[in-house]
């Protein structure tokens, strides 16, 4: 069994691993804990699929459109985002630090007759492994690393030279301290109380120097807000609190 | 959906469809044609085991349901003859006016060259339905759905004929008294209106030029939709003893009663079939959708049919829910799941809900003989006449375009 990967050059912060262990079986309960998440599903993958589509010149509308994309999720959970892009045809790897989330997203996975290769490893292990990706994807993990700098540059090291890494995280605002802690945690109960530390969170700049500083290049971003007529989570011009960000490996010049 | 066989989630079909009306026959079809080859729909109804039956029925296609069976290449496979109508004519009069004054005439669509709407034969729009869904790949069981149980991930249906599909989604299309409703434990609301409507199709010696008209006589309205050839179909509301006693009459009392209403505007008429009358009423589900359970049609709704709206409200479900299904199956998600199905709720239930009670509100507006109510009316449909944004709100909720419109029903493929 795999075991917590807790060296000094580690970007896991153990505290926030033990905390969405003891969340692990409420995964795939959409009306339980992970709600906030389901919710949020659809907007991402609509980012990625529409992202992948566009680059790699697939039909958006076919339900294989995913097929033979290498995908690397890190952060994956209980598997909320690697099923639905291993149903549409890629080929996903799904990563958290936690073994009980790695083995719950198996079994899951396994039930519902999808092959996904699940792991329970860090992003620097699959980067010193050497492993390549089409894509990959750091969806609401941001604001959970300890050292960002580090950490988008190992997730840098395994985009192939075609492909892009997308982040979604949260802003670091007044305004994200009002929705994203005091809204969500405390007054809505969306999220339990110290899911995130508004410290931690990351703003748009901050992440593009990281990406550049890893040879990556932003080519798109948008913001993400809720909607609380319709219950829904779309994209955006407002950035001060849930943004996503792509960027491609910048080609070099020799 | 590219999933595996495995011993324990087993799926058989991604969405299955109880009933083989216009309405689960239309989602079948939309959902074929839309996501084909990878998803499997099935549709279950007894009545598959047999050509769909020759009746009387016909049904005016609003522009949006058009669209969508046009888009669904299910119009252009229509056998029998579509009658458009080209022009609405509502009037509000006592029976022994001598004049009936015209306060609304809807005779412009939003495009002035299309037709308000169409009247086809409710068997032609079945057989053309069927062959639609078919060849995009939609698996008939001939036999209905005996039971089912909702799980937290499928839905286990259970057939008359003992087979089994475990689905992601479950489509209760079977009708005003719908089972699955029942079973699903959705109660609904209803409106008694104590009022019948009289149906029967009526040949005259004139052309009707493709003009339907509403005459909203004292006991309700009495409405004429243009046939093909010299023929018109009535719907004609009166008390449930008046109605009763109507149908009863000899014929020869019966056309006279008739030519009363109808006028000699086309010429001498002739009744063409036997008069029959059905209690009006207004039943609405209190919940469209239920775990994994989703109501469309007359499963959700059924309204008075004043303009024909029945069928088009149904076919505005359809729309909606192909939609919300496809887009979530396009993103690999799971389309039973609350997500998907709570947007068809809201996308559904507030038009619904304004379409019952303006008709509702029609009804009752028009099917009284107070004095003070009809000068109300006159003043209301007059100042609707002569506000052109007012009027326009009206022909195009009359035609099913308001709100966030399903792409369906703007002619858009999915």
């Amino acid at each position: 069994m795999a075991s917590l990967d807790t060296k000094p050059q580690s970007t896991v912060d153990p505290e926030e691993v033990a905390r969405f262990a003891a969340m692990a079986d409420e995964w795939w309960d959409p009306r339980g804990k992970m709600r906030p998440l389901h919710k949020f599903n659809p907007v991402r993958l609509a980012y990625i699929r529409d992202h992948a589509c566009g680059l790699f010149q697939r039909d958006p509308k076919s339900l294989d459109c995913m097929k033979g994309i290498r995908i690397l999720d890190v952060g994956c959970g209980g598997g909320i985002l690697s099923e639905p892009l291993a149903r549409l045809g890629a080929d996903v790897v799904g990563i958290d630090p936690a073994p009980e989330n790695a083995a719950t997203a198996r079994v899951h996975a396994e039930k519902n007759g999808l092959n996904i290769d699940y792991r329970a490893a860090t992003a620097e292990k699959l980067a010193d492994d050497g492993e390549q990706f089409d894509i990959v994807l750091a969806m609401e993990v941001l604001e959970h690393v300890s050292d960002v700098g580090l950490f988008v540059r190992r997730c840098a090291e395994m985009v192939k030279p075609s492909g892009f890494m997308i982040a979604a995280t949260l802003n670091r605002t007044v305004k994200s301290f009002a929705l994203a802690i005091v809204g969500a945690e405390y007054v809505l109960r969306w999220l339990p109380v110290g899911t995130h530390d508004w410290r931690k969170f990351v703003t748009p700049d901050e992440l593009e120097i990281a990406m550049k500083a890893a040879g990556l290049e932003v080519t798109d971003e948008t913001g993400v807000i809720y909607n609380p007529l319709n219950d829904e989570w779309r994209k955006s011009d407002d950035m001060d609190v849930n943004y996503m960000l792509l960027a491609q490996k910048r080609f070099v010049v020799a | 959906m590219a999933q595996k066989p495995s011993q324990n989630f087993q799926q058989n079909s991604d969405v299955t469809i109880a009933g083989a009306g216009v309405a689960g026959l239309a989602l079948a079809a939309a959902l074929g044609h839309a996501l084909k080859p990878n998803f499997r729909v099935t549709v279950c109804d007894a009545a598959l085991s047999r050509e769909p039956a020759a009746d009387d029925r016909v049904s005016a296609i609003a522009t949006g349901a058009r669209r969508l069976l046009e888009t669904l290449g299910v119009w252009q496979r229509l056998k029998g003859p579509v009658q458009p109508i080209r022009e609405m004519v509502i009037t509000d009069s006592r029976l022994d006016d001598v004049v009936r004054p015209v306060f609304l005439a809807f005779e412009k669509n939003e495009d002035p060259n299309e037709p308000i709407a169409h009247m086809v034969e409710n068997r032609d729009l079945l057989v053309a339905l069927r062959t639609s869904a078919q060849e995009s790949g939609v698996v008939f069981e001939a036999s209905a759905i005996e039971g089912f149980e909702s799980g937290i991930e499928s839905v286990e249906v259970l057939l008359a004929n003992d087979t089994a599909l475990n689905s992601r989604l479950l489509v209760a299309a079977d009708g005003g008294r719908s089972k699955l409703r029942a079973q699903a434990g959705i109660k609904t609301v209803s409106w008694d209106y104590k009022q019948s409507g009289i149906v029967a199709t009526i040949g005259h010696a004139r052309d009707h030029e493709g003009r339907a008209e509403e005459h909203f006589l004292p006991a309700g309205p009495f409405a004429i939709l243009p046939l093909a050839g010299k023929r018109s179909s009535i719907v004609w509301t009166e008390s449930i003893e008046e109605a009763a006693r109507l149908v009863a009459l000899p014929p020869a009392d019966f056309h006279t009663e008739l030519e009363r209403r109808f006028g000699l505007k086309l010429g001498e008429i002739e009744v063409l079939s036997k008069p029959k009358a059905f209690p009006l009423g207004f039943t609405i589900a209190r919940k469209f959708a239920g775990d994994r359970l989703a109501l469309i049609g007359d499963a959700a709704h059924v309204i008075h049919p004043i303009a024909g709206q029945g069928l088009n409200l149904g076919i505005r479900d359809v729309a909606a829910l192909a939609e919300c299904i496809a887009d979530t199956a396009r993103l690999g998600l799971d389309p039973g799941a609350p997500e998907a199905l709570s947007r068809y709720e809201r996308w559904r239930r507030f038009d619904t809900l304004g379409m019952s009670f303006a008709t509702d509100g029609l009804n009752r507006l028009f099917s009284n003989n107070s004095g003070a109510l009809k000068v109300l009316r006159d003043v209301g449909m007059g100042l609707v006449d002569r506000m052109p944004p007012l009027k326009e709100f009206f022909v195009k909720e009359a035609a099913g375009l308001t709100g966030e419109v399903p792409k369906l029903l703007r002619g858009e493929a999915l």
